[in-house]
């Protein structure tokens, strides 16, 4: 979710008539560069004056960060956020759990013929206010137009680069009686674009969680919190993450069904469909592994930041069991949580 | 979460598992028939917390699992025509036919769609009237209402791009069959909550006379599930077999009355083959003569169709009780979840996907 103070004092690109991006838009004559200068103005920045073919980026002592996504979400908006947005935040959130500060960013937009040049116009608005909030700025693009049914409207690659802040030790060092946490209620992205592509009509309609993490982040690295691993809970939701630590540090993940944050809606939503919320996607909540000696204060440094205020401990590492990872349930039974295999799909009954 | 918590509680349920231990003075084998709640038994480990007290073995609730091969074969070979759009559930996406699943038609240009409600298939074709949208109807009692439904709405806005394949079944002559087998070991059973509360249970209390085995409407929670058993037990060790309703919340002994009525305005009751199980007589629902026109199997020829092969899954074996998914030569070797040999291994109810999902990590 974007603050309204984010939202505040963003131009709106301009297009001049053009209703519809046409093929010609994509061909690099008078078209290509009205278009160009309508996205540009929103994200406007000393890196793109002038245009040139390559930014040319002032270089840290340290060590950069460099990560690349594409996204093509059907539907382009849902409640609290839009492809624009997900394209910043999905980077810049990549960046943050590498332990770096996100700050450059490239787009690459593919634009399907006859996309209407009013949404375009809000996508680059939403980008522009997303990459406020992620502290980035935009230094390279570029933009292809295909011919009708070549693409669903709109694809937006991006690729980020930060500065590394907070190394990470990885996955691969969890060791026995190592704790896992969440910094927020999971499933909230998952389930809006769910309901949103679907016209599921629940009420009040899930809201994505989307924001950057990287301000939760920042506050574990000033405070001195060791952690060993960070990652955002996207495609796969919680459980994706832990199979592929599981799997890192060849441990078990053990889950404690009763402490895992999930919002009502979510939750509500999830038993209406059969689905896990564990299973589901976020797009600004994170699962954070920390010795334990240092759990209690890496919970009061998270709850002190807002993206990060309703953290929690969800479960710990323990010796490699049967099971990857395993949850545990209300007899108090340790069951299996298993792996996501695809996307969640509707059910008979 | 109103009724969700109270269903979970862990107390109730570690009070509940006491007085199962404490009320059977040997193990005795229990069917719950719906795929739900043996989803429900595995991921809650109430089955492992059982163990030598009551044996839980899975009924044959899962209609995916249960539809014929000819019938997946036809749909899928719908949706590869030009103009024909295929609307189905998600659980049937990945199931195999005989050379495809629908996921695999979708990826080589067939048009499958997946929807919550038959009555969105409905929109559907009001929304794209150039094109064709067969609904590819299946499902127990619990779903055979809401696809009446929506044949009567098509009828109501006159759609003539709409049209069903009914794959419905019945889940109490299937209980019948299992139940006249020799190999049967059946001494109680958990009926599918969800399809009591269409259907009621007083068609059950026929099948305790002739069978003399306890049946107890069970639902799909921990509590629901455990206190389904404890029932069935307490019968079982006092020697009768009635019918119980154990899901008050939502069963009433005459089922609910105006989904019947759309039922049995829409279907009637024929033989049908069930994958695995053979042809169940009264085992399954077609269309009635006087709504032909919304009939897929009528519209459509069944020509230059692939010819059934027998599979090596061995579901009929599961889903009639007579082997666990874990005792299947297959499981987990050449049948896996990413490369299912039937549809108990994809379906959401199927009981191989269960221990895929619940078990196999502890054996």
């Amino acid at each position: 979710m974007l603050s309204d103070e984010a939202s505040a004092n963003c131009p709106l690109p301009d297009f001049g008539d053009d209703e519809r991006i046409s093929l010609a838009h994509g061909e690099g004559g008078r078209l290509s560069r009205r278009l160009l200068r309508g996205m540009l103005k929103p994200v406007q920045n000393e890196f793109l004056i002038g245009l040139p073919d390559g930014a040319t980026l002032p270089v840290s002592s340290g060590k950069l960060v460099f990560s690349t996504d594409s996204y093509v979400i059907t539907p382009r908006s849902f409640p609290g956020g839009d492809i624009g947005s997900l394209a910043v935040f999905g980077t810049a959130n990549d960046l943050a759990v590498s332990g770096a500060r996100p700050r450059w960013l490239s787009l690459g937009l593919i634009i399907e013929e006859g996309f209407s040049t009013h949404e375009l116009g809000q996508m680059i608005a939403s980008i522009a206010r997303a990459v406020r909030v992620a502290g980035m700025q935009v230094v390279t693009g570029d933009t292809k137009v295909v011919p009708r049914g070549a693409a669903d409207g709109l694809f937006i690659n991006s690729a980020g680069i930060g500065e590394l802040v907070l190394p990470l030790p990885g996955p691969d060092t969890l060791s026995q009686g190592d704790r896992l946490l969440v910094t927020g209620k999971i499933g909230q992205h998952g389930l809006a674009v769910l309901a949103a592509r679907e016209s599921l009509g629940f009420d009040p309609a899930p809201e994505s969680d989307m924001t950057a993490l990287w301000p939760a982040v920042e506050a574990l690295h000033a405070a001195g919190i060791r952690v060993k691993a960070m990652r955002d809970a996207t495609r796969g939701g919680v459980a994706g993450i832990l199979h592929e630590w599981a799997d890192a540090c060849d441990k078990t993940m053990l889950l404690e069904s009763g402490s895992i944050p999930v919002s009502k809606t979510v939750r509500g939503a999830c038993e209406l469909l059969g689905l896990d919320p564990l299973h589901v996607a976020c797009e600004g909540t994170m699962v954070v592994a920390v010795p334990s000696e240092e759990v209690s204060d890496a919970l009061r440094v998270l709850r002190t930041v807002e993206v990060s205020n309703e953290a929690v401990e969800i479960g710990s590492v323990s010796e490699k069991r049967m099971a990857p990872v395993a949850v545990r349930r209300s007899l108090g039974q340790l069951v299996p949580l298993d792996e996501p295999s695809g996307a969640p799909l509707p059910r008979i009954c | 979460m109103k009724y969700v918590d109270e269903y979970r509680d862990p107390q109730l349920c570690r009070r509940l598992v006491a007085e199962i231990r404490d009320t059977a003075s040997r193990c005795h084998t229990i069917m719950e028939v719906c795929g739900g709640q043996t989803h429900g038994l595995l991921r809650h480990g109430i089955d492992r917390e059982l163990q030598g007290v009551v044996e839980l073995i899975h009924g044959p609730g899962c209609p995916v699992c249960v539809t014929p091969a000819e019938d997946i074969d036809f749909a899928i070979s719908l949706c590869q025509r030009t103009g024909v759009t295929v609307v189905t559930f998600g659980d049937m996406l990945r199931v195999p036919g005989t050379s495809l699943s629908f996921r695999e038609a979708q990826s080589l240009g067939g048009d499958v769609r997946l929807v919550y409600s038959p009555l969105d298939a409905v929109q559907l074709a009001v929304s794209e009237p150039d094109r064709e949208f067969v609904f590819f109807a299946v499902g127990f009692e619990t779903t055979t209402p809401a696809t009446a439904l929506a044949i009567q709405q098509a009828a109501r806005l006159g759609l003539k791009n709409f049209s069903v394949l009914v794959a419905h079944v019945r889940v109490q002559p299937a209980m019948e069959a299992i139940m006249e087998s020799d190999a049967c070991r059946v001494e109680g059973v958990l009926a599918a909550g969800h399809v009591c509360a269409v259907s009621g249970f007083a068609s059950y209390e026929q099948f305790t006379r002739r069978y003399h085995v306890p049946v107890v409407v069970t639902g799909f929670e921990p509590v629901d599930l455990l206190n389904g058993i404890l029932r069935c037990l307490r019968q079982l060790e006092a020697g009768v077999a009635e019918v119980e309703n154990g899901y008050e919340r939502s069963v009433q002994i005459g089922g609910n009355s105006q989904a019947l009525q759309i039922v049995d305005d829409t279907y009637e009751i024929c033989d049908k083959p069930w994958r695995g199980l053979g042809t169940i007589p009264n085992g399954g629902l077609r269309l009635r003569e006087c709504w032909r026109q919304f009939d897929a199997s009528r519209r459509y020829s069944r020509a230059s169709l692939p010819i059934v092969e027998p599979v090596r899954c061995r579901s009929g074996d599961v889903l009639t009780g007579q082997i666990k998914p874990t005792d299947c030569e297959y499981f987990g070797q050449e049948c896996t979840e990413e490369t299912p040999l039937g549809a108990p291994m994809v379906s959401s109810e199927g009981a191989c996907a269960a221990y895929a999902r619940h078990v196999r990590p502890y054996i």
